[in-house]
């Protein structure tokens, strides 16, 4: 990991939100971070998100998903918006956690003796994170997303104990988004900040495709068919700037995790 | 408030803080029961918390504070998407994060109930979420259940049979049940009880009151945040 | 026929009388963007001429000086249409201390075939007013729309408030239940305000919130969604802008007296 990232304004906790450069993944050996993606893309991690539906089953349970076609609908949908958003915060959080001003990270990068550093990675994560904020308008979404966040944040730490993640975790105590969670993580588990967009982006459609296979009994073979067909690589590029990241809006993914909560019998914690 | 302080996961040895108990068992045979019978019986003398996992909404979490037995705010709700045994075995983070969240808003806690969502007999909680586990049963899902075993009859640390009244009704045979049981368990308890007339439940919170007191003797008794240390 | 490609600007500036009342300081458009002051403090845009087409851009910069306020409505809807290229439309807004902004112009209709792109930065102070409402039609009756990307970007103090994008025409995402669902128009109203209400300037056109909404609040097709920042955005579906607008100003009802 060469850790090109010269540390931008952002990690210094200044006003600009320029985060630093991601680390350049064509140095890298093909396989180098294959084995962490696997890991944090496999809905058997054990990081909380098999009760999570993203929203299908108050779709499935309002009749807007009767079927593999409807799913395949919701999910392209899903992928296009809250995908295309989580994989630019996952992919930021990753390129972030590769710079110098968190310490520890990179052995090549002398450590810092004061704990200046520190304080400005946890308000770098803060100010990413308030960025994810501005993106998900609906409390029971950002609710969702925090504790998703929270359990994945816990699990990676034992799985992958970096001081990156102690960071995170000091740093948003109440749990960061999920995606910038994942992308944390995905720095641990050696993956390239490209990886660990495309981890966000299939989870943001695994979850709720499972929960349809359960609560309709769709033939499972036909949702992986759809799941094969989805353009992940087209929500995946290279980000930079903070502010500018992607903010693809779903309103009726908003409507339908908000009715969801207020439904009386539910299965899913969203 | 959450529970994401620092290293609680890096003290996996259990020292100093409150045992977890998990209760696992069939859909009807009576977790929440009991699960409300031990907080009435050893609510008095230890600091308890419940988390339980519902398969619905939060109705079983409704139920027992409905029941008045404990603080409302002791008791956490964790949904399981439609896999209670998944919440219990293969990810345990949900549940670990409301135990730790019990334990942080009210700690030192002596005893952290973990009721499972109701499932089929190879259910058992993951070692990383539960120290203890008791399998309940009841004599109306026949008595050859002991028999078949599977790892909930088999491993649990205290199995229990209930709903013995109605036994006659079922035409269950108890001594059929505490042989078979008996034999493909090792010598680990097996108690017969009918919660529902000994809402006390009392052979089973004297068990868990004794396992408690083991754990506590083994790892120190829970005392404020030292599992932070 | 190829039509000549439309640039046109206009900028709005507001300022203090010597009264202390919000005055228009600086009111400059091109056509055919058109402002006209239609009371003290509020003004209409005025289509003077159709569009925007393909290949159009229109800027529009607002600044509501500190202590003033403002009203920006709209004559009509907007019907963009296709043309030489993408049309776009870009509004810049800056909302100074103890301002008030009250944006709610008339929808947006995307006809088919246009390519149209809408970018809206919204810079509000630690304790500006603001009320943006946004709604945009997918099509005349019985049209499939044309294209439209919009980008709202809003900051309070300089920290991200909101930030949306909704894309239209593209086929991933038109008719998916997770996005648009069955519906022809999405609307949006943003409401924001400082958390703790000092008195407000007295002539605002934001009324102040009744109470800051603690939960989300739903109906259908409609939902009012406290923002993790210091604002509540109301965000509706509907099938027809009537419906959208009944469903906004319920939305809305909600968040202000």
């Amino acid at each position: 990991m060469d850790g090109t990232a010269p540390g931008g304004p952002a990690l210094n906790g200044a006003e600009s939100t320029t985060p630093p450069a991601p680390a350049a993944s064509s140095g890298m050996p093909a396989m180098h971070g294959l084995a962490g993606l696997l890991l944090l893309a496999d809905s058997r991690l054990p990081a909380g998100g098999h009760a999570h539906s993203g929203g299908a089953e108050e779709a499935c349970r309002t009749g807007a998903i009767s079927g593999p076609e409807d799913l395949a609908r919701f999910l392209r949908g899903r992928l296009a918006t809250a995908g295309r958003v989580a994989a630019a915060l996952a992919w930021s959080a990753c390129a972030a956690a590769h710079a110098p001003k968190f310490p520890d990270i990179d052995p090549d990068i002398e450590s810092p003796t004061d704990s200046a550093p520190t304080a400005d990675a946890g308000a770098a994560w803060r100010l990413l994170d308030a960025e994810a904020d501005a993106r998900i308008a609906s409390p029971a979404q950002r609710l969702a997303s925090r504790t998703q966040g929270r359990l994945l944040i816990r699990t990676a730490r034992r799985i992958w104990p970096a001081p990156v993640l102690t960071g995170l975790a000091r740093a948003l105590p109440d749990g960061a988004h999920h995606p910038i969670a994942l992308g944390a993580a995905a720095h641990a588990a050696g993956c390239t900040p490209e990886q660990a967009a495309m981890a966000a982006a299939y989870t943001s459609v695994t979850g709720a495709a499972t929960a349809a296979v359960r609560l309709l009994g769709l033939d499972p073979v036909t949702v992986h068919h759809v799941l094969a067909g989805l353009p992940y690589d087209s929500v995946i590029a290279e980000q930079h700037d903070w502010s500018a990241l992607p903010a693809h809006a779903a309103p009726a993914l908003d409507l339908l995790a908000e009715q969801h909560l207020r439904t009386e019998v539910r299965l899913f914690v969203s | 408030m959450s529970a994401n302080h620092d290293d609680h996961h890096d003290a996996p040895d259990g020292h100093g803080r409150a045992l977890r108990l998990g209760i696992g068992g069939p859909v009807g045979s009576g977790k929440t029961a009991l699960t409300a019978a031990l907080c009435r019986s050893l609510g008095p003398s230890l600091r308890l918390g419940v988390v339980t996992n519902d398969i619905y909404t939060t109705e079983d979490a409704d139920f027992l504070r409905r029941a008045g037995v404990i603080d409302p705010d002791r008791i956490m709700a964790v949904q399981t998407g439609c896999c209670p045994h998944t919440a219990i075995r293969d990810d345990i983070a949900a549940n670990i994060d409301a135990v730790e969240t019990l334990e942080e808003r009210f700690g030192p806690l002596d005893l952290v109930i973990v009721e499972s969502g109701g499932d089929n007999l190879t259910a058992t909680f993951s070692r990383g979420l539960a120290d203890r586990q008791i399998f309940v049963l009841d004599v109306s899902g026949g008595d050859k259940v002991p028999r078949k075993g599977g790892p909930g009859v088999t491993s649990a640390d205290l199995l229990v049979v209930n709903k013995t009244d109605l036994a006659p009704m079922v035409g269950a045979d108890l001594t059929v049940m505490s042989r078979d049981a008996a034999a493909v368990r090792d010598g680990k308890p097996v108690l017969f009880t009918s919660i529902r007339e000994d809402r006390g439940a009392h052979s089973v919170a004297e068990w868990v009151a004794g396992v408690v007191g083991s754990w506590q003797h083994e790892h120190g008794t829970p005392h404020s945040h030292s599992y932070l240390a | 026929m190829k039509k000549a490609l439309v640039r046109a600007r206009a900028v709005l500036r507001t300022g203090l009388d010597d009264r202390g009342l919000t005055r228009i300081e600086t009111m400059r458009s091109d056509p055919p963007l058109t402002l006209r002051q239609t009371a003290p403090g509020e003004i209409h845009l005025v289509s003077t001429g159709a569009g925007p087409l393909g290949g159009d851009h229109f800027r529009l910069d607002v600044e509501v000086a500190e202590g003033t306020s403002l009203t920006v409505r709209s004559i009509a809807s907007t019907l963009v249409l296709p043309g030489a290229g993408r049309s776009l439309m870009e509004i810049h807004v800056s909302v100074a201390s103890g301002a008030a902004l009250v944006f709610s112009p008339e929808p947006t209709v995307l006809a088919a075939g246009c390519d149209h792109a809408m970018t809206t930065t919204v810079d509000l102070a630690d304790d500006a007013e603001l009320f943006w409402r946004e709604e945009i039609v997918f099509g005349r009756h019985g049209e499939q729309p044309g294209r439209c990307h919009s980008r709202f970007d809003a900051t309070v103090g300089g920290r991200p408030l909101l930030r949306q994008e909704f894309v239209v025409g593209d086929p991933a995402i038109d008719g998916s239940p997770a996005v648009f669902g069955t519906a022809r128009c999405v609307g949006s109203t943003l409401i924001a305000a400082p958390r703790s209400h000092g008195t407000s300037p007295a002539e605002t056109g934001v009324a102040e919130p009744k109470s800051e909404p603690r939960e989300a609040e739903v109906a259908e097709g409609v939902a009012v969604l406290p923002l993790a920042g210091p604002g509540t955005l109301v965000s509706a579906l509907a099938g027809d802008a009537v419906e959208l607008r009944r469903r906004l100003s319920w939305g809305e009802g909600r968040v202000l007296p």
